[in-house]
């Protein structure tokens, strides 16, 4: 009888399995993609290391959802973008805008590297130039050749 | 004694520059609302949810629009100095109640003291979005053609105020 009962609990593990398991996130799954690629490249402004698609900050949800929308309302990524950055500056962006203020930004580590190589450059050439110069003067050749002359014999 | 200089040179600059660096508050964001018109809203009143204020209703005054809600602690930093603001009476303060319940703000105001002239409720956050509100209290003044001219976030003192904000509030008042 008991192993009976056992049994029929066994039976009805995978029915109560079923009712936690999560519901859908979006009626729409493209879409809730299209938020979440979109989003990944967003930063929250609560918490400012996380992106937009993994803050569970509040206003992070608030501005998800407005995406969301916005996106539904036949936006595309570029006015979902202009209409954050009107509202929060090129700061909501991870990749922030090629514009005269961001040259250094964007710029700088080209330079820094091409400075950098063109010091290397000059340093080995001088460097070189050096070596060379440790080459016999006229003084030092000539005695080298009167001595190889004389065999060594003086 | 030359060969040292070079290198010392490049490291007070680095240091030179870490120190602005630290100096710096992330949590200050530009805002690139400054210079533009300030976002138009409607919205009911707390006093009277029957009636509505708009930023046209307020064109012809500088004014200080500070957002705030009755969860958030460091709003009850700042609520004294604004007490005190609006008693000076040189500069009319217009609240925003954001995302909250409104019964709550009303209890923090009747327990605190109200500096504000009129406080809008905003339930949703769709307005805060608007003006690019992350973490309140935040404030804008609103100059008298509604151009907002100076955002300041977090709780506001006395000290920020003089130093900041009224220099600019008798200038616009002009």
């Amino acid at each position: 009888m008991r192993r009976w009962t056992t049994f029929l609990l066994v039976l009805w593990l995978p029915l109560s399995a079923m009712a936690g398991e999560a519901r859908p996130v979006a009626e729409d799954p493209v879409l809730e993609q299209r938020m979440i690629a979109l989003s990944e490249d967003l930063r929250c402004l609560v918490c400012q290391n996380e992106s937009l698609a993994g803050s569970r900050a509040d206003l992070a949800q608030d501005l998800r959802q407005e995406i969301r929308e916005q996106m539904r309302a036949g936006k595309s990524d570029q006015e979902v973008i202009a209409y954050l950055t009107q509202r929060y500056g090129d700061f909501v962006l991870y990749k922030p805008p090629l514009k005269p203020l961001t040259w250094l930004l964007w710029f700088g580590p080209f330079v820094l590297l091409i400075g950098a190589a063109g010091g290397l450059y000059a340093y080995l050439k001088r460097r070189t130039s050096r070596l060379a110069d440790d080459s016999l003067s006229e003084e030092e050749k000539k005695r080298v050749t009167d001595l190889l002359a004389n065999n060594g014999n003086k | 004694m030359k060969r040292f200089l070079i290198p010392l040179g490049i490291f007070i600059v680095l240091v030179g520059f870490l120190a602005v660096g630290l100096k710096l508050d992330p949590r200050e964001v530009p805002s690139p609302l400054i210079g533009k018109s300030a976002p138009d809203f409607n919205l009911p009143l707390l006093s009277d949810p029957a009636r509505h204020l708009s930023p046209a209703d307020l064109r012809g005054k500088v004014w200080l629009f500070n957002v705030w809600a009755s969860w958030c602690t460091s709003c009850r930093q700042e609520h004294e100095t604004l007490l005190e603001i609006s008693r000076q009476g040189n500069l009319p303060i217009y609240g925003m109640d954001y995302k909250d319940q409104p019964a709550d703000a009303l209890a923090v105001l009747g327990s605190m003291g109200n500096p504000y002239v009129e406080t809008v409720v905003d339930l949703d956050g769709r307005v805060g979005i608007n003006y690019g509100v992350y973490g309140v209290p935040e404030s804008y003044l609103i100059d008298k053609n509604g151009i907002i001219r100076f955002k300041f976030t977090g709780p506001l003192s006395r000290e920020g105020f003089d130093k900041k904000i009224l220099p600019l509030v008798k200038e616009l008042q002009k």
